[in-house]
């Protein structure tokens, strides 16, 4: 039982900036959110290879293919220094891949799109890989120390990421007219999908609160958004493209850019499984994990098997 | 928990030296069916861009740490002896000036 002292020192300690590390009394919502939120992170990690990792074998010159395998491989480690911060909560780690694979555990619903052509993944080292950014820069300062210490691991490697991204924008926007017709038609299909990422309005958000008031999050979906918006608005001016908004405008008196009403039946929609990409994404990784359980038993053999040689020598 | 999951690898402690005379820090964890992969794998994951120049894996259910609820009297022995650190004692004006 959570005594109400208990639960008031803990959010004493969380209120003086302290870090909550694994073995430290938390309240249970405390580590099921965080379990939750995490999981959800570490599955988008992974899932994340799978729309960029489309084009490895079709990148435009040898230089751009060495940069997207580092970037993928990079994905693959986020996903895992996500997943060995959860498991210090007491979550197993078979038992997140299993929730993944087969239960009801969600992943970010950007990765449901489709990458058309190169372009897309110019535009998701950008756009994309420059939201997660704003998100993780902040979760790098959250209140769990492994989850912290994981995100600030990830940020470090992610602003490789966002820049090799927005160089290749960049190049596209200043390419032949068939080049910027393609990287434009890329910011027009991922722009609204990379602002849905920050999550609903905080008047839709019902964890944000509890979230928020732990120092899981430090800031709410719609001020993440924001900031976001208001450093890509400029980005995209100073390389010529246009952002798919009529309603975007500059508002002196707060100094933000406005933006018009994300479509959010089409979000609800992908979250709930019905995007372009939902199944095929399942089924590609489902895959992997099943094709590779022959090497996982393997492996184990062989290390029995070493071990059993090395016991009989001694 | 994992340690007894047969179906699962093993839960490896990563350590790395970030650079030659440093200590060795925590960098996180990983599943490996034995030292050598967890070593292998340790590379992979937390060594990417020369992270380190060393890599110590240590299997997770080896490290035995003290517990937060008896941090108070744990580390007791120590909160009452000033005399151990150099503000404790004075040093004559003369020689505090040439300093």
């Amino acid at each position: 039982m959570e005594t109400q002292q208990q639960l008031d020192d803990f959010q004493a300690r969380i209120d003086a900036g302290e870090k909550i590390e694994p073995k430290d009394w938390m309240p249970e919502r405390y580590r099921q959110q965080l379990t939750r939120m995490g999981s959800q992170h570490a599955h988008s990690e992974i899932v994340g290879m799978l729309p960029e990792g489309n084009w490895i074998g079709r990148a435009p010159s040898l230089k751009r293919k060495l940069v997207l395998l580092a970037k993928v491989q990079d994905e693959a480690g986020h996903g895992l220094y996500l997943y060995s911060a959860i498991e210090t909560l007491g979550e197993s780690r078979a038992n997140m891949i299993d929730q993944y694979l087969y239960g009801s555990a969600k992943y970010s619903s950007i990765f449901n799109y489709p990458t058309l052509s190169y372009a897309d993944v110019c535009v998701i080292g950008w756009l994309v890989d420059g939201a997660a950014i704003v998100n993780q820069t902040k979760l790098a300062h959250c209140s769990y120390g492994p989850y912290a210490r994981a995100n600030l691991r990830i940020c470090k490697e992610e602003s490789f990421h966002k820049k090799q991204g927005y160089e290749m924008v960049a190049k596209m926007a200043e390419g032949i007219p068939a080049q910027r017709k393609m990287v434009q038609d890329a910011v027009n299909r991922f722009w609204w999908p990379t602002l849905m990422m920050f999550g609903p309005h905080d008047s839709d958000s019902p964890n944000s609160e509890e979230l928020i008031k732990w120092q899981i999050k430090l800031n709410t979906n719609d001020e993440l958004r924001q900031h976001f918006v208001d450093r890509v608005v400029m980005e995209a001016g100073a390389i010529g493209l246009t952002l798919p908004d009529h309603d975007l405008k500059f508002n002196e008196e707060t100094g933000h850019w406005e933006m018009g009403e994300m479509p959010w039946d089409e979000f609800w929609n992908v979250v709930k499984g019905n995007g372009v990409m939902n199944r095929e994404r399942m089924k590609a990784r489902r895959n992997a994990h099943e094709n590779g359980a022959w090497v996982r038993e393997a492996a184990q053999a062989y290390a029995r098997k070493k071990k059993l040689s090395r016991e009989k020598a001694s | 928990m994992s340690e007894n999951n047969e179906k699962e690898w093993p839960l490896w402690e990563v350590f790395y030296q970030p650079k030659n005379g440093k200590p060795y820090e925590h960098a996180g964890s990983l599943h490996a069916a034995d030292a050598e992969n967890a070593l292998q794998n340790a590379r992979d994951v937390y060594a990417r861009r020369n992270e380190g120049i060393g890599i110590w894996v240590v299997p997770s259910n080896q490290i035995t740490a003290s517990t937060p609820e008896d941090v108070g009297p744990f580390f007791d022995p120590a909160s009452d002896k000033p005399y151990r650190h150099p503000q404790f004692y004075s040093v004559p004006r003369a020689v505090k000036k040439r300093s």
